[in-house]
């Protein structure tokens, strides 16, 4: 009776585990899911504020607990407190070592003092300058993401940042002041 | 036969206030010294300038045209000059600026040539129609600012059951389509024929509101002038918002537009009183959509209707109706109950602009101000929710940014009536906190789309600097073997290679070998100056110099190399 038990068990051991062993290779997940979840939070400027070459590398850091969730200064309070919400950890203020959030922005090249040198080419992590070789350049204001990186490397100092424009079209309701009495 | 008639749910009874401003027949308004005429004037893209600072024009005349196909133009209200195409502030919430032209009336007010549809509206097919109704600028003159001829066109596999004539005017205060339809119902009835034929509609209701006693009666007798015509006059309840859209369409027909949907989902296409009059001005004598009968109403001294050239400012209105009675508190395009309060009385009036309210602190049974009290979930917003939806759970995740919990409670089906905040005890601006989530998750789409297009733009970055790399160390290497088999004297040629080739460079060596011996010629070198000779005679010799030089080099190279 006991040996029949026994038996039962272990076959029934047996089946689950290559069960088990035939679904881990059948459907198994590519790539890791939660840098991506990561990624999609973050605000993908490519600024490197974070001290990361990129938002991918600093969620693939923040995914192995290699980076703190207050690195990033464009995402601000929102991008923390959806990193905290996704990874179950307390919201942190932002580290001011990375800087301080701030209003959108986006670059401009002042095409009358531009030398045509493409060094602003080159930083630009997300192909947002047109130019060529001695050629004026120009940034295509609706892909930039605000990142600033082409300024250092420009030699004529002739890149200014600028506030983002709001039109009628990107205009926003502001929320209502919660002027409520609580006592009378 | 009797309609039945559809009681939705909710609503408010409201304090009308009416009867102020129906008093007096509708004037036309003064020329104003400035008209200001904001390309924004409509749903879609804004108008394009089509005229120049400087130019004159006719009244009537195209000034701006359509951006694409939901735009609509637009056209000069009266003759004048073009003095300035710039931004302007225009009446809208933001109190913002937006494209605009300025034109200075001469006052003459000339029309330009207009060109009447000689032939019957019935010859003509929907799609002319729809042509004329675009060209001619109308657009919905119930609030919103739709282009109509988007509206006439449903669509190759939808029929149209019902044509609604919106003539309810639900909110407070304003009177001017029960004007309209006082004076000018035969316009509307002709408008809503050719509204029918270019939709093939079944039937043609004009629903009002039972508080319009003159308007139904007016309209019921130019009816009896269409005797062929089977235009249904309905006297709807009187209770707000029976003129908003989808309460509308239930009232008359009993059907619900879907959720995210379009009335024409369901067969119904909804249109306003002004609107049908338009079509008709625009058809039977080709005139454009460049005035409207506006309310001028609230604390002013005479409350009244005026028809109101497109771009004239505010205050112009409220002083030819006897000035407000105070200093005035603020000035609220629209009703007091879905109209939004401006930051200026120099704004113009636009195609949409149907009451323009003047509050002194007055009219106090309507929201005044944006102090409020905790909520006490006494659960009378959802009570009056004319949508079933839930207003207190959609505040409180408005008010603490749970936007997708708040989507979850249907926010975007809110139509922003404002009952919830009317009937409000603690006095919370629920509507606003309604705009303003509405607003935040739409802002959030937009940057969600934009890191998106980031992360692709970045990564084809990286992508490319990678694949750069390669390409530049596939061509050095290239450049590199390329320089080997340079490098290789004549002598190995001749060991290496088959003789062809040998006996062409042995062919090349001994062409050489014979120049030099032979000298070469120049030419012109005859009837020199002794002054050009000893130039010749310098340069040979730099020459051979040089050669000297870089042969004594290339051997040194090659002694190296070995």
């Amino acid at each position: 009776m006991m040996l029949t038990a026994v038996l039962v068990l272990g076959l029934m051991a047996c089946i689950f585990g290559v069960l088990l062993g035939y679904s881990a290779v059948r459907f198994k997940v590519e790539g890791d899911p939660l840098v991506e979840r990561i990624d999609a939070l973050l605000p993908q400027t490519q600024c490197g504020q974070c001290n990361y070459p990129g938002c991918k590398p600093y969620a693939q850091a923040i995914a192995n607990n290699e980076a703190e969730i207050n690195q990033c200064p464009p995402g601000g309070e929102a991008t923390i407190q959806a990193l905290a919400d996704l990874l179950e950890r307390d919201p942190k203020p932002l580290n001011p070592e990375n800087g301080s959030e701030s209003e959108k922005t986006i670059v401009i090249i002042d095409e009358n003092d531009c030398i045509g040198c493409t060094l602003c080419i080159q930083a630009c992590p997300v192909d947002a300058i047109v130019g060529a070789a001695k050629q004026m350049h120009t940034v295509i204001a609706d892909e930039c993401t605000g990142c600033n990186l082409c300024i250092p490397p420009c030699p004529v100092d002739c890149i200014y940042i600028e506030p983002v424009k709001t039109d009628l079209k990107v205009w926003q309701w502001s929320k209502p002041t919660d002027i409520s009495v609580t006592t009378v | 036969m009797i309609r039945e008639i559809f009681r939705f749910r909710g609503g408010v009874n409201v304090p009308e206030q009416k009867s102020i401003s129906t008093n007096k027949p509708v004037e036309k308004a003064k020329i104003p010294s400035l008209l200001t005429i904001p390309m924004n004037q409509h749903i879609g893209n804004a108008a394009l300038p089509s005229v120049e600072v400087g130019q004159t024009v006719l009244k009537g005349e195209l000034i701006a045209i359509a951006d694409g196909y939901i735009s609509a133009p637009i056209h000069a209200p009266t003759s004048g000059t073009i003095v300035d195409i710039s931004d302007h502030p225009i009446p809208h919430p933001s109190g913002m600026s937006s494209a605009s032209i300025q034109l200075k009336p001469d006052f003459e007010d000339n029309w330009a040539k207009l060109i009447p549809h000689d032939k019957d509206y019935t010859d003509l097919n929907p799609s002319e129609l729809r042509n004329v109704i675009r060209n001619a600028g109308i657009v919905g003159l119930g609030g919103a600012g739709f282009p109509t001829f988007v509206k006439h066109n449903p669509g190759p596999d939808q029929n149209v059951e019902y044509l609604i004539l919106n003539g309810a005017e639900c909110e407070p205060y304003i009177t001017c389509d029960d004007m309209l339809m006082r004076e000018k119902a035969q316009e509307i009835i002709q408008g809503l024929l050719i509204i029918q034929h270019a939709l093939k509609a079944k039937h043609a209701v004009i629903a009002i509101e039972s508080n319009k006693i003159d308007a139904i009666q007016a309209l019921k007798d130019s009816v009896r002038e269409f005797p062929e015509s089977h235009i249904e006059i309905l006297s709807i309840p009187t209770i707000y918002p029976a003129g908003s859209e989808k309460q509308l369409i239930y009232t008359v027909t009993g059907k619900q537009v879907p959720s995210n949907g379009l009335p024409i989902q369901i067969g119904v296409v909804c249109q306003n009183v002004g609107t049908a009059a338009a079509v008709y001005r625009a058809i039977y004598f080709g005139e454009p959509l460049i005035s409207r009968f506006v309310t001028i109403t609230g604390d002013v001294n005479t409350p009244c209707n005026l028809e109101v050239l497109i771009g004239t400012p505010f205050n112009d209105l409220i002083s030819q109706c006897g000035n407000s009675i105070d200093q005035i508190h603020r000035i609220i395009v629209g009703g007091p109950m879905m109209g939004f309060a401006m930051h200026s009385a120099t704004l113009p009036v636009i195609k949409t602009t149907n009451c323009v309210l003047i509050d002194c602190g007055k009219f106090s049974s309507f929201r005044t101000s944006d102090f409020h009290m905790p909520c006490i979930r006494c659960g009378n917003c959802a009570e009056v929710c004319p949508i079933n939806l839930l207003p207190q759970q959609l505040y409180w995740h408005s008010k603490s940014l749970e936007l997708d919990k708040a989507q979850e409670f249907d926010l975007f089906d809110c139509i922003e009536c404002g009952c919830c905040d009317y009937v409000c005890p603690s006095n919370i601006p629920l509507v606003h906190y309604y705009r303003f989530a509405k607003s935040e998750i739409w802002k959030n789409d937009r940057e969600t789309k934009k890191s998106d297009i980031a992360r692709q733009r970045h990564e084809f970055h990286q992508l490319r600097i990678e694949r750069e790399k390669a390409e530049k160390a596939e061509r050095h290497a290239r450049k590199k073997a390329a320089l080997k088999t340079a490098d290789k004297s004549i002598d190995d040629i001749k060991k290496e290679s088959d003789p062809k080739k040998a006996a062409i460079l042995a062919a090349m060596e001994r062409a050489k070998l014979k120049k030099q011996q032979q000298g070469i010629t120049p030419k012109n070198t005859k009837d020199l100056t002794p002054d050009q000779q000893k130039k010749i005679t310098e340069a040979d010799e730099r020459r051979k110099k040089n050669i000297v030089e870089q042969s004594s080099k290339r051997v040194d190279s090659q002694d190296k190399s070995k």
